[in-house]
């Protein structure tokens, strides 16, 4: 019975498939007919068919075997059968990379690429390209050279796109045949202008002065090919955006005009272009959203899912430029095609009320286990940015989200999700619980090790301070007892900060973390044995230091330090505080990027900025000896954007000096600038030491000088100075052309902006993720506390920012967010001042007619609230 | 879902496109599938894209389960662009880049769908096309060079392949062609 049904099964199989059951031996076995003479066409066709099939297929050819047929397959180029030469091409192109000696076949392939047979011509060059290699190459350049100027299109396309695959491997032997490209570009077929257009592109890419000659020069001709012009949009935004150049530029002129070509492949290019453009203005906007609208209602389902993918682009940044498309998008969200449906509503979500919201949500759900873990991400990404927006929804969207979780999805999906449900709970204290509630349901089941190490290292931060921690332990040490190395140590972590936290805990955590010094694992044993003992002196200090607020200094500048440590052997321990600071804290950085790019954060621990200008600093000689570098500032402008010289500094702050950097771009092409420098005038006590002047500052290419600054010592409560500068340097005057400078040159100046050096300079930001541990960590023996009265400031949200960009701290518990329609806020803010000093600022605020403000500072050291304080009155 | 059932993702991230670097290289893959989700032609032109035959085995029967059941022209999988289209047992599917400019994927699906349709003389279905898989392979070499777009008018490929279908010898239809020119023949014979 069975047998009999798979044989049936397997006559209908092979009846609509004559390749299904091919034996790659037994082909090859046919393939011995390729040696008989006189040739027969139609059964070689075939056998070269099921070979190429065979191969499309992925089975696997030996090299000799492959050698051998294509040696015999070679015989065949004495028929003339087209379609069996055809078929040789493209067996030479497939077994380029399998068989050897291929390249015996070039002297067949160049006799019919330059042959009378023009339907031969075009396909022979390319297989001829794909065999050849550079030092070939050369042999052939002639016939090229001759194919890319043939007035017949296919070979005159076939030479330009076989030269565009070349310019990887012998970019120096392809460049000699700009020339004939640029001839093939005005040709009058479509394909040849584009591929020669794509070809000279990728020739000149480099040289954005040709590349703006040749844009130039097509766009007054005018092409004929949508194709041609897309690539040209393309090249054209491509040029704006690295020139930078301002909206009324003839390039984005341009674009716009491509929004009134007649096809629509074109119109979109140029729309999506325009949406793309990083700074663009709502009115700028306007005539690509107006075209994206009309696609919207096109029949083409692969339009109406281009506009409104472009338009959900848009509704990012500028909601308000595509509220004027709601009404289209609405009729789209009921679109077969759930992709569209999928972002016709997250668009809508972005640009409609608060309470399209509901209805909005309630349609998404009916289908999203249908659409692809791409779009579910949009949606989670589209939630995300909406909480935000309307914190009054959280309970809607955290519902959404749980079952969204609980749903199939790879990765992406998963860790979008928790993403989103992490910032909500940050946003909305009183989602907290739910939120904890539902991540913990997942952690129960969850395949991803990052994921799961996240959720109990926030479990472990928010767990211990709701009003009833007991329920998270049983979670956290289920993880202990089921889980994989790096969740077990992560579980254990959490677990001490519930034992440091909640003293009624404190026996069972204990007891558990006895367990966990059993552990197979010696990191898992290590964590349990030093929370152990930490947890067991009971002291809030200990417990504050090594539990609940790590180290905060920078991972590769510990390892740097440490490493240098043990090349130096000395009497003195090793001392934390020279180690540089790890300059922005991630939980900042990423609740700014949650709601556009979850998934965006670096895989890899980069080195930070910091690092990166430590490292320059050091390969100067004159900046020997200062010790670590302990802030770097944002570059400061000290010129107007659209100046003869354009410079910015940045402040390096050391323990006891300052370096300035400052980045110089000469804007003139007639000048070369040499020995450049700033000399600055200092208004307080301080004493500029060494300038390193930039040797050379050509046209466009920046450079950089620096000031080296002793800061007084004398006076430690001296932090605030203003510097005036002036950039001084030798002019020599040179041709525009050739760059070529004149012989001799005159000494010149230019009066920059002001420098200011703040008390921000002289702090870094430190995130204590438990502020009131760190609080008590310092103790009050130096705290001091004053009064203000802010009588300039309105709002509380206005007070806040002032404090924290002015004293340039980091704002913990999330007290940088005012509640709304509260008239009183405490906000909290940590630090490290130069020399290593913690300091933690506390700030009561009230609201009356103006703000009110007490400031309590405490810090390791009595200067530095003397300096506070001093600076903030 | 386990990871492994998705192999490779690059979704998410490209989601969010940045500027499209340009560039010829427009298409990354084009393949022709049954209706059981078989592979009948594939062929992948950028070498960092599923190198392997297995991931792409994968990555094509993911497409096609995700596919098969609506007809929906345009879908977004693994991070890429895919616009396909029906033909009785046949799937076709074009692949590019999440940047890349739809319509211009579209052009290539159109063009080498209408190519297929009037070399197989609107015959698109699974049979015909394996009868005339060297016409298939000429074809697609003809649109599409190294992802390059190397021709968008069918009836231009059509001159450039200047294949010919195969008229099956032994078909009803063709028995009775060859028994009326017998005929005829005969006829002009007699008449002589």
């Amino acid at each position: 019975m069975i047998k009999k049904f798979d044989k049936k099964d397997e006559e209908s199989g092979s009846g609509s498939n004559p390749f299904q059951h091919l034996e790659k031996s037994a082909v090859l076995q046919e393939a011995r007919i390729f040696n008989e003479t006189p040739i027969n066409p139609r059964r070689c066709l075939h056998i070269l068919t099921k070979i190429i099939y065979l191969l499309n297929q992925g089975e696997h050819f030996g090299t000799t075997e492959a050698t051998e047929a294509f040696f015999a397959m070679t015989r065949l180029f004495q028929s003339n059968d087209q379609t069996l030469r055809r078929m040789c091409y493209l067996t030479i192109k497939e077994m380029a990379n399998i068989s050897e000696d291929v390249i015996i076949v070039t002297s067949s392939l160049t006799k019919d690429m330059t042959g009378k047979e023009d339907v031969y011509r075009g396909p022979a060059i390319r297989a001829l390209c794909r065999i050849t290699d550079t030092t070939m190459l050369q042999a052939i350049e002639r016939y090229m050279k001759q194919a890319i100027v043939d007035k017949v299109p296919s070979v005159s396309s076939s030479a330009l796109v076989s030269s565009l695959h070349m310019v990887k491997m012998s970019f120096d032997v392809v460049k000699r045949w700009v020339n004939e490209a640029q001839e093939a570009a005005s040709s009058d077929n479509i394909m040849v202008q584009y591929h020669a257009l794509g070809l000279l592109y990728h020739l000149r890419k480099n040289d954005r002065l040709a590349v703006t000659k040749m844009l130039n020069k097509f766009t007054k001709s005018g092409l004929k090919s949508p194709f041609a012009y897309c690539m040209m949009i393309r090249i054209a935004s491509k040029l704006l955006e690295e020139t930078e150049g301002g909206h009324d530029s003839p390039l984005f002129d341009f674009i716009e005009s491509c929004l009134r070509n007649k096809h629509e492949m074109v119109v979109y290019e140029a729309a999506s272009a325009i949406v793309h453009m990083p700074n663009c203005t709502a009115r700028e906007l306007a005539p690509a959203v107006s075209v994206l609208q009309l696609f919207c209602s096109s029949p083409k389902a692969a339009l109406r899912y281009a506009a409104v993918r472009t338009l959900n682009k848009v509704a990012m940044k500028h909601p308000s430029a595509v509220t004027a498309c709601n009404l289209d998008l609405e009729n789209l969200i009921t679109d077969s095609n759930r992709s569209i449906a999928t972002l016709a509503i997250t668009t809508l979500l972005k640009t409609g009320s608060e309470s399209s919201v509901d209805r909005l949500m309630k349609q998404i759900s009916s289908f999203v286990s249908e659409i692809s873990d791409e779009f579910k991400v949009v949606v989670v990404q589209a939630i995300s940015a909406l909480c935000q927006k309307y914190p009054r929804k959280h309970g809607v969207m955290m519902n959404f989200l749980s079952n969204m979780l609980r749903d199939d999805g790879g990765f992406d999906y998963k860790r979008a999700i928790v993403d989103c449900i992490i910032s909500i709970i940050e946003e909305n204290p009183e989602s907290k619980e739910t939120g904890l509630a539902h991540l913990c349901e997942f952690i129960e089941d969850c395949e991803h090790t990052v994921l799961a190490t996240k959720i109990l290292h926030l479990l472990g931060k928010e767990g211990p301070r709701t009003p009833t921690p007991s329920k998270y332990i049983r979670f956290i040490f289920n993880r202990v007892v089921l889980e994989s190395e790096a969740v077990r140590a992560a579980a254990v972590s959490a677990l001490a900060k519930f034992g440091a936290q909640n003293d009624d805990l404190l026996p069972s955590v204990l007891v558990l973390m006895q367990r966990c010094m059993m552990d197979s694992d010696d990191e898992v044993r290590d964590r349990a044995t030093f929370y152990m003992n930490v947890l067991q002196q009971k002291q809030k200090a200990l417990n504050a230091a090594y539990i609940f607020n790590g180290l905060s200094v920078s991972v590769p500048g510990l390892e740097k330090s440490l490493h240098q440590y043990t090349l130096e052997p000395s009497e003195k321990p090793f001392d934390m505080k020279t180690v540089p600071l790890a300059t922005a804290p991630i939980t900042e950085q990423k609740t700014e990027i949650a709601p556009v790019a979850t998934s965006k954060l670096p895989e890899k621990l980069a080195p930070s900025r910091q690092d990166i200008y430590q490292e320059q600093l050091a390969a100067i000689p004159e900046f020997q000896g200062l010790g670590p570098l302990f802030k770097s500032s944002e570059p400061v402008q000290l010129t107007e954007a659209e100046t003869e010289y354009v410079v910015r500094c940045i402040k390096h702050t050391f323990a006891n000096h300052m370096i300035f950097q400052f980045d110089c771009t000469n804007t003139l092409n007639d000048q070369l600038l040499q020995r450049v420098q700033v000399q600055m005038e200092p208004s307080e006590a301080y004493e500029v030491l060494h300038c390193v002047p930039a040797p050379n500052l050509p046209y466009s290419q920046p450079g950089s000088c620096y000031s080296l600054v002793r800061l007084p010592e004398d006076d430690p409560t001296a932090v605030s100075c203003t510097f005036s500068c002036t950039l001084k340097y030798l002019v020599r005057d040179c041709d525009p052309n050739t760059g070529e400078p004149d012989d001799d040159g005159y000494d010149d100046e230019y009066v920059l902006e002001d420098l200011e050096v703040t008390v921000a300079d002289h702090i870094q930001k430190v995130l204590k993720p438990n502020f009131g541990a760190a609080w008590e960590e310092i103790g009050d023996e130096f705290e001091k506390e004053e009064t203000f009265a802010l009588a300039t400031v309105r709002t509380l949200d206005e007070a806040v920012n002032n404090i924290i960009s002015f004293l340039g701290m980091q704002p913990c518990e999330r007290s940088d967010k005012v509640p709304e329609n509260k008239n009183s806020h405490i906000l909290f803010l940590a630090g490290v001042f130069r020399g290593g000093h913690d300091v933690l600022v506390r700030a009561r605020l009230a609201l009356a007619d103006g703000v009110t403000m007490q400031v309590t500072v405490r810090s390791t050291d009595e200067n530095v609230v003397d300096v506070i304080l001093a600076s903030v009155g | 879902m386990t990871a492994q059932s998705c192999p490779r993702q690059h979704c998410a991230t490209t989601m969010d496109s940045a500027a499209l670097e340009p560039s010829l290289y427009t298409v990354k893959a084009v393949f022709i599938l049954d209706n059981d989700g078989n592979r009948l032609l594939s062929k992948y032109y950028d070498p960092e894209l599923y190198p392997s035959m297995k991931e792409q085995k994968n990555f094509e029967k993911n497409v096609f389960n995700k596919t098969h059941k609506a007809d929906n022209e345009i879908a977004l999988l693994e991070g890429m662009t895919i616009v396909y289209k029906s033909s009785i047992d046949l799937f076709f599917y074009v692949v590019g880049s999440v940047q890349e400019n739809e319509l211009m994927l579209m052009a290539v699906l159109n063009c080498l769908f209408e190519s297929l349709s009037l070399m197989l003389r609107k015959n698109v279905e699974k049979r015909t096309l394996l009868d005339n898989m060297d016409g298939v392979f000429l074809v697609v070499d003809e649109i599409i060079d190294g992802g390059v777009i190397l021709e968008s008018d069918p009836q231009q490929v059509i001159e450039k392949v200047n294949y010919r279908a195969d008229d099956s010898p032994l078909s009803e239809q063709s028995v009775a062609q060859v028994l009326q020119s017998a005929k005829e023949q005969i006829k002009w014979s007699i008449l002589k």
